[in-house]
């Protein structure tokens, strides 16, 4: 069985952007940029699931500028097999990008393609159930456990309040929730071998897919700042202060 | 111009998220439709109809809805989309799971978790763990959002009276099924709605000393909630996590014990009224945000604050 792993080149969970003074947008240029966190659980989910026989081979993909590379050479260092480019320097929202996978999972034909649950650049959380309407399977969001398992998937996903179980009838797209694994460190040697992996690169034009972007951003804004607050000495202060000053208790 | 709202319920109660939606739906303007799909669902639907400003509600009731599957949802909803302008989501783990999938059969765009109205077409949400906020418009026939519960106050849940009208309910997918469902019990508020919020971090040290929280919470009469730190170390379950991966709260009163305040917690909370943290590193980033900040050792300042209350 063959998965396929989507990634995203994100700025780094790390770094608190800013917001351009012409309010264009934020500024990432001289960030550090990083594999989106949710979809390093989905590489070593994959990785995992082939280490344990379930699955022959894993196949990472990313859409974006040249320097996808890197991610995806990352992900190859973690455990995919190959990996495939698709690369434009147009802006990428979650329809086109779904748009874009949707071409290569006709391609490719995955039994099963694991997501990130959402992205921490665009927060939108979106793109994994997008691509499971486009190709009309089943999905199985925010994954805390994954067994796949004669033709089927059967996913434990956390909702609010607690956990529900659901089965999957495969092919079928499950995304990952933070819960799911502990991503491995990627080691020297493996980082090495990724460079001689495949990497195959296509444009949304090969893959017959119009990426123009559904939404206009008119402007990006700093959140309203709040006020600056106090430093109280003791609890008595402070009761007194929650009570008195701001009457909420 | 009319608005659809998916309702949120377990097929017995309608969820508080489905008031702040149709408060978002207001803003937007225009009829308002409610949707509620589920199995048994009559109490829910007329619920639904008490609801301020709603003028119509449209029930779907079939077993094959009962379990709020994805795939099934998104059929009931794509089945009535058609008559709609605009097509709104609580921002709710339900919500965020079947919103996108009607959006990409319907070949729009689809706008997360917004904050603010400023027209029909104009809406605001935050990116990068909310430290930007986006204004985007879209220019899509029908606009599937998603609306964070916490930015709408929520409308009265008396008052209306609406007609329900049923709808034929779609057949079953096939593509997934339902097997179980583990439901952590609580007598706390729910933590999303919560007027008062205590949580706790990675400085708790233990699941034991979590306990500590409890008094406290029950004097004020606080959902509990946790830093990812303390959910991943054990300390609470997951479905107490607030952060931009976990829930977004945004209480009268956040009291944040033990918590550093890394930028992915404090998207989930910056917007509450009043922020109390207690921590013992006067650095912590938690600081910068709190309204009014106690450096001190949790495990004294939490006895003596719940004996002061």
């Amino acid at each position: 069985m063959k998965v396929l792993v989507p990634v995203k080149r994100v700025v780094d969970y790390n770094v608190k952007v800013r917001v351009k003074s012409d309010q264009s947008g934020v500024d990432i240029a001289n960030v550090k940029m990083s594999m989106n966190p949710f979809d390093e659980i989905a590489v070593e989910e994959a990785t995992r699931l082939k280490e344990k026989g379930a699955v022959t081979e894993v196949v990472a993909v990313s859409c974006g500028v040249t320097q996808c590379q890197e991610t995806l050479r990352t992900a190859m260092a973690i455990g995919a097999d190959r990996a495939i480019l698709v690369q434009t320097d147009a802006e990428l929202q979650p329809l086109a990008v779904a748009k874009l996978l949707k071409a290569v999972v006709d391609k490719e034909q995955p039994e099963l393609v694991i997501l990130g649950k959402q992205a921490i650049d665009d927060d939108a959380n979106q793109t994994g159930q997008m691509l499971a309407a486009l190709l009309g399977w089943g999905q199985a969001t925010f994954a805390s456990k994954l067994d796949v398992a004669d033709g089927k998937a059967t996913v434990t996903r956390e909702v609010d309040g607690g956990l529900e179980t659901v089965a999957l009838k495969l092919p079928a797209i499950v995304t990952t929730d933070l819960r799911l694994n502990e991503p491995r460190y990627v080691t020297l040697p493996n980082i090495m071998k990724a460079k001689k992996k495949q990497l195959d690169t296509f444009t949304p034009d090969d893959l017959g897919v119009d990426v123009a972007p559904r939404l206009k951003t008119l402007k990006v804004a700093e959140p309203p700042a709040r006020s600056a607050g106090i430093i109280v000495p003791d609890v008595a202060t402070l009761v007194d202060k929650l009570k008195n000053e701001a009457k909420v208790i | 111009m009319t608005i659809l709202v998916i309702a949120e319920h377990d097929n017995a109660e309608l969820k508080g998220a489905t008031f702040n939606t149709i408060a978002a739906a207001q803003k937007i303007g225009g009829d308002i439709h409610v949707l509620v799909a589920g199995s048994g669902a009559d109490t829910v639907a007329e619920q639904a109809a008490k609801a301020a400003g709603v003028a119509k509600v449209l029930l779907a009731d079939g077993a094959q809805l009962g379990d709020s599957l994805a795939e099934n949802i998104a059929a009931q909803v794509l089945a009535v989309a058609k008559d709609y302008s605009h097509i709104l989501f609580p921002a709710t783990a339900s919500g965020k799971n079947v919103a996108p999938r009607v959006a990409a059969t319907l070949d729009v765009a689809q706008i997360s978790d917004i904050i603010g109205v400023e027209s029909a077409d104009t809406f605001e949400r935050p990116i990068y763990a909310g430290n930007a906020i986006a204004t985007v418009q879209s220019s899509d026939a029908i606009k599937v959002i998603t609306v964070r519960t916490t930015a709408f106050d929520a409308v009265a849940a008396e008052g209306g009276s609406a007609a329900i009208d049923k709808a034929e309910a779609v057949a079953d997918s096939g593509l997934s099924s339902f097997v179980g469902r583990e439901v952590a019990k609580s007598d706390r508020p729910e933590l999303a709605g919560a007027a008062v919020v205590v949580s706790g971090g990675r400085g708790m040290g233990s699941a034991e000393n979590f306990k500590l929280l409890d008094p406290l919470a029950d004097k004020l009469g606080a959902a509990l909630g946790a830093s990812r730190a303390a959910v991943d170390a054990g300390y609470a379950p997951n479905d107490w996590q607030v952060g931009q991966t976990g829930k977004i709260v945004a209480p009268q009163l956040y009291v944040a014990i033990g918590i550093s305040g890394a930028i992915q917690h404090l998207a989930g909370m910056k917007d509450s009224k009043v922020i109390v943290a207690i921590n013992k590193d006067a650095e912590a980033p938690i600081f910068g945000v709190a309204d009014y900040g106690l450096v001190a050792d949790l495990f004294q300042a939490v006895p003596e604050l719940v004996q002061a209350l």
